[in-house]
């Protein structure tokens, strides 16, 4: 055939092939979603200071290992509320002449998704130190630690932000560690990934794949099936600042081991905190705790069991709340006042 | 004849209980209302299997021992006839002689068998026995109560022994009852043979004992004269006086001399690429070691973070890129039977691409990147330097082969050209602004990423491929026409795959799907491709083992398939659920990028350097360099997909995020060993490639000795 034997011929109809599917499979495609997509009537532009930390979550390469996807399909539940749509990124445009578009969506997740961060753990005290070293907060973690992000002073001035880093991860620093004003910026910019509302009407993507739920076996007792695994809740949503062996951690997270709010008999203030947060020992010099339960959606059977495991587990030894008095008690503490 | 008819009656009755029992349970199982149990379903299917297959094999000796008794009667003289060639001497000698001195010699028929009578009855009424046993206990119609269950596994147990215990009763008895048949035919043949008259059989024989007598004499190719070289055919003759601790391999064959400055180009190519090799997987190396030990530094520019993309474009536009381009040069204007355009466009793309990966690389450490876009973190005026650098080497390569000399365009060079025109378009996609901002930079980033892995990588080294296996196979390609399948189908459905990156995401389902279509459709170039090289291999087999060269061919074709068939299963929504995002994606681009690509390139470098250079590598340290990343390859893969799978099953089960990172530890931990050795592998590559291009000639006696003469004056005899 004379295609094979005439170059331009050969390569003039490759190059159009290819060209032809080019158009097809990405640049029409990516026109359409850049200019058919606003971004949703709740969302904010990011502030001067989440810009800047948007710059270091893109210097540090935080890609690499954190995804801003929640797929629609059921495993992805753990991060966020509903699946995420195109206009959840149609705000993250160009970010300079020379830099492209930051890649939020990633394609390794290696550490944790991020789209839901600032709902799942807004507490700053909690990321700072996080930062300054992983470890300190998440045994387990093998995320790099971002010490360049924070000094070291003498003396902290009233203005500085003060992390309260435990001795063991201090490695020998012995002044106050300050965090810079590139670490606020970060740590703003995290705080800023909530999944917001879609607009009344607009249907939410469905979560696929869900599990079945089997119906409980003829013949077996029904508690054994339905009691959760407060083990696991408490895994997923409080372990990283309260610690596995409930103890918190020093100066930074209060210890649940022997507080008396767990071992009160009275489970309402313990479900208080929970589900709407806690600053009664900011002055002692704990961080401020998030409204965990709300933030999460955690259902009464959830915050059950996780109260019950922090009753019982440890060492501490209280009355374990039953299912009927949590959800009695639940719909009042949701629409009433914080806890001091 | 009687007994062993009595025999075969007895066995056939024993088998009817044998099949019969094996009905009972069935339809019992099948009819019990209710009965969801798997376990039982199970467990009968495998009953049933049992019993059918032991029911066959009963009835297959049966069948035999009749065949057995069929042949009982033989005629002495056909039998000796049939049989002539398998006599060996000395059975040859005792037919001869006896038949020389022909004496009878009375047998007697043994009465051995008469002791299986009882026994067969035994076994009859025992046979009996069993089936009672099994449809009693199969007559129970309650077999959803666990009790039942473990009654009737309990039941099954010891009749499934008695079972196996007749099955090799019976069998010992079929043995012996055909020992002993096999005896007596033998007798009565004996004396049949011994009976036998004629003159004819007797010469017969003879013949053959002298045909057997008959020997070479070890001279009838060479004749008795000493052996002489007439022609000068023979070279550096190797003679075995040692055990082998390492099988001699072929030497490369030599070739038409190649222009010097050619050569010198493509070293330099090949040069850089491997110091980008050595860097690059040492980056690789301490990342992969970060894994396991995340506080090894606090230093910002060797955050993991920072150095995940230094290490993957280094060897993406680094190794990869510069020894492609650098073989490219080589097969581009050999194909085309001409010369290079212009070596000087050569230089100038090769100090470009260096500097671009130089620049970036420092620039992704100091944590100046283009936004995290895999593979395209140089931000544009870094990768405008490698963009420059492809234009000239497509200007180059297309000008070489409008020169070529040849009417027909080789395939390696629609692939090679194809790659290079096709890398400008996707740059300019990845790297233009217009349809970038909110979702737009993930569709082209996906479409970016998987078009430089497939369409710059995977379409130039085919190419490079196309031209080397069968180069160095000394064979034609085996399928023009199956290259021109792949070609096309290639392009038309690797472009749209590039959203399989994304499935389950905000990107629209309609372009997911396409992705995943398209990801089928790979199979059709790779089945095309895969099966043309190994066909161009077939009966060329044989050579892997003396060629240091051919084993880099073949790891890189298997992979091709392997790696290429496991991208597609990976793309399917359902597989998608367990693997993505998971470190089962790292190991599928080591597969893929190291397996195929890499392995190819060092097919291609040890196929190509030694005729430039004249040197060849030492063996041994080829060998080493081989397994060691052969090796290190499969320690790294292997364990990250097993770890990956478990990842995504963790996740599926809703478990903590924490528990999938503390189970991952082993793999990862393995993952560094295997890094380990691959990392040792280029050391060594690199210690070749120096070897091949710069080392000193060794003291050549031979060589020494001619030197030294035409120093010598030429002296008169007669001093």
């Amino acid at each position: 055939m004379d295609i094979y034997n005439n170059h331009k011929r050969l390569f003039g109809a490759a190059i159009f092939l290819f060209i032809g599917l080019t158009m097809f499979a990405a640049v029409f495609p990516a026109l359409d979603s850049q200019n058919n997509n606003a971004p949703l009537p709740e969302s904010k532009p990011l502030t001067s200071e989440e810009v800047a930390g948007k710059g270091i979550f893109i210097r540090e390469g935080c890609i690499a290992c954190h995804t801003q996807q929640v797929r629609n399909v059921d495993m992805d539940k753990m991060w966020g509320t509903r699946p995420s749509i195109a206009a959840d990124y149609a705000r993250n445009v160009r970010t300079d002449v020379w830099r492209n578009t930051a890649n939020l969506m990633g394609s390794e997740r290696t550490g944790p998704d991020l789209m839901n961060i600032g709902n799942r753990q807004p507490s700053e005290d909690w990321h700072l130190l996080h930062l300054y070293n992983p470890r300190s907060v998440v045994a387990q973690s093998i995320m790099p630690a971002y010490s360049w992000l924070f000094d070291v002073k003498e003396y902290a001035f009233p203005e500085d932000v003060v992390v309260n880093v435990p001795d063991e991860f201090r490695q020998g620093v012995t002044g106050k560690i300050i965090a810079t004003k590139g670490a606020l910026a970060l740590v703003a910019y995290l705080k800023s990934f909530k999944q917001l509302k879609l607009p009344d009407g607009k249907p939410s993507p469905l979560f696929l794949y869900g599990k079945e739920v089997k119906p409980a076996l003829a013949g077996t007792t029904s508690k054994l099936n339905t009691e959760l695994d407060g083990a696991v809740l408490y895994a997923a949503n409080c372990q990283s600042c309260h610690q596995e062996n409930g103890e918190g951690l020093k100066g930074a997270f209060p210890a649940l081991k022997g507080s008396p709010i767990v071992l009160d008999k009275d489970p309402k203030v313990q479900l208080t905190i929970i589900m709407k947060g806690y600053n009664g020992r900011a002055s002692e010099g704990f961080g401020v705790m998030p409204a965990v339960g709300t933030n999460n959606n955690l259902k009464p059977e959830e915050v059950a069991a996780i109260m019950n495991h922090e009753r019982t587990s440890w060492g501490n030894n209280g009355r374990k709340v039953t299912l009927t008095e949590i959800k009695e008690l639940f719909n009042q503490v949701k629409s009433g006042p914080v806890a001091k | 004849m009687k007994r062993s008819l009595f025999f075969l009656a007895s066995l056939q009755m024993m088998a009817y209980p044998v099949l019969g029992e094996t009905k009972v349970p069935g339809p019992t199982a099948v009819e019990a209302p209710g009965s969801e149990s798997a376990l039982i379903v199970f467990l009968v299917v495998v009953f049933l299997i049992t019993m059918a297959g032991l029911a066959l094999w009963l009835f297959g000796n049966s069948n035999h021992l009749e065949k057995l008794a069929d042949r009982a009667d033989e005629n002495a003289e056909s039998w000796i006839s049939r049989h002539l060639q398998d006599f060996d001497e000395q059975q040859l000698d005792l037919l001869i002689k006896r038949r020389g001195t022909r004496q009878g010699q009375q047998g007697n028929q043994g009465k051995g068998a008469t002791w299986k009578k009882p026994f067969l009855l035994f076994l009859f009424l025992s046979s009996g026995l069993t089936a009672f046993a099994q449809s009693g206990e199969a007559s129970g119609n309650v077999w959803t109560n666990p009790g039942v269950l473990i009654t009737v596994t309990l039941i099954l147990i010891p009749i499934l022994i008695a079972i196996y215990i007749v099955a090799v009763k019976v069998s010992h008895l079929v043995r012996k009852v055909r020992t002993s048949q096999i005896r007596k035919n033998a007798q009565k043949l004996a004396r049949s043979i011994d009976e036998l008259a004629g003159e004819e059989l007797t010469q017969e024989l003879t013949k053959r004992r002298q045909a057997l007598r008959f020997r070479l004499s070890d001279t009838e190719l060479s004749g008795v004269q000493a052996p002489e070289d007439k022609r000068g055919l023979l070279h550096h003759i190797a003679e075995v006086d040692s055990p082998r601790f390492i099988a001699p391999k072929k030497k490369a064959v030599k070739r038409p001399d190649i222009d010097p400055t050619l050569a010198k180009l493509i070293l330099w190519y090949l040069g850089t690429a491997t110091f980008w090799l050595v860097l690059g997987t040492s980056v690789g190396e301490y990342l992969g070691i970060k894994f396991v030990a995340p506080d090894a530094d606090h230093v910002s520019w060797l955050s993991f973070g920072r150095l995940r993309p230094v290490h993957t474009n280094m060897v993406f536009w680094g190794w990869s890129s510069l020894a492609m381009i650098g073989l490219g040069y080589y097969v581009v204007s050999t194909v085309s039977n001409t010369v290079v355009a212009s070596l000087k466009r050569g230089w100038y793309g090769l100090v470009l691409i260096n500097a671009s990966v130089l620049a970036g690389s420092l620039s992704l450490m100091a944590g100046i990147n283009n936004g995290g876009g895999e593979y395209r973190e140089y931000i544009w005026p870094i990768m405008l330097l490698f963009a420059i650098g492809l234009v000239i080497t497509l200007v180059n390569y297309l000008q070489t082969i409008a020169r070529r000399k040849t009417k027909e365009i080789y395939i390696s060079n629609w692939y090679i050209v194809s790659a290079v025109m096709f890398t400008i378009v996707i740059a300019l996609v990845g790297y233009l602004p217009f349809w970038q901002n909110g979702l737009g930079e993930s569709i082209a980033q996906g479409y970016y990423m998987h078009q430089g892995v497939g369409m710059w990588f995977m379409l130039f080294n085919l190419g490079l491929i196309y031209y080397f296996l069968p180069q160095q196979l000394n064979t034609p390609i085996y399928s023009y026409s199956l290259g021109i399948l792949a070609f096309w189908t290639q392009i038309l459905f690797y472009t749209l795959i590039g959203t399989h990156h994304f499935i389950f995401s905000a990107i629209p389902w309609w372009l997911q799907t396409v992705a995943i279509i398209g990801s089928m459709g790979m199979l059709i170039p790779v089945f095309a491709g895969t099966t043309n090289f190994l066909m161009t291999f077939r009966g060329n087999f044989h050579k892997i083992g003396s060629s240091y060269t051919l084993p880099f061919y073949l790891v890189g074709i298997i992979f091709y398939f392997t790696g290429s068939f496991q991208g597609t299963a990976e793309a399917f929504r359902s597989a998608n659920l367990y693997w993505h995002f998971t470190d089962f994606t790292t190991a599928h681009s080591h597969l893929t990028m190291y397996g195929i690509i890499a392995f190819m390139l060092w097919a291609a470098i040890y196929t190509l350097v030694p005729r430039l250079t004249g040197k060849e590598p030492k063996q041994a340290w080829v060998g080493a360099h081989f397994w060691m990343a052969l090796l290190g390859l499969l320690f790294y893969t292997i364990p990250l997909m097993i770890g990956g799978t478990l990842k995504g099953m963790a996740w599926l089960e809703g478990k903590p995020f924490i528990d999938s990172v503390v189970l991952m530890a082993p793999y990862w931990l393995w993952r560094a060993i295997g890094g380990t050795l691959m990392w040792a592998a280029h050391l060594i590559f690199a210690y070749n490639l120096y070897y091949m291009i710069a080392s000193k000639t060794q003291g050549d006696l031979q060589k020494a000795v001619f030197a030294e003469l035409e120093k010598l004056p030429v002296n008169p005899i007669n001093q």
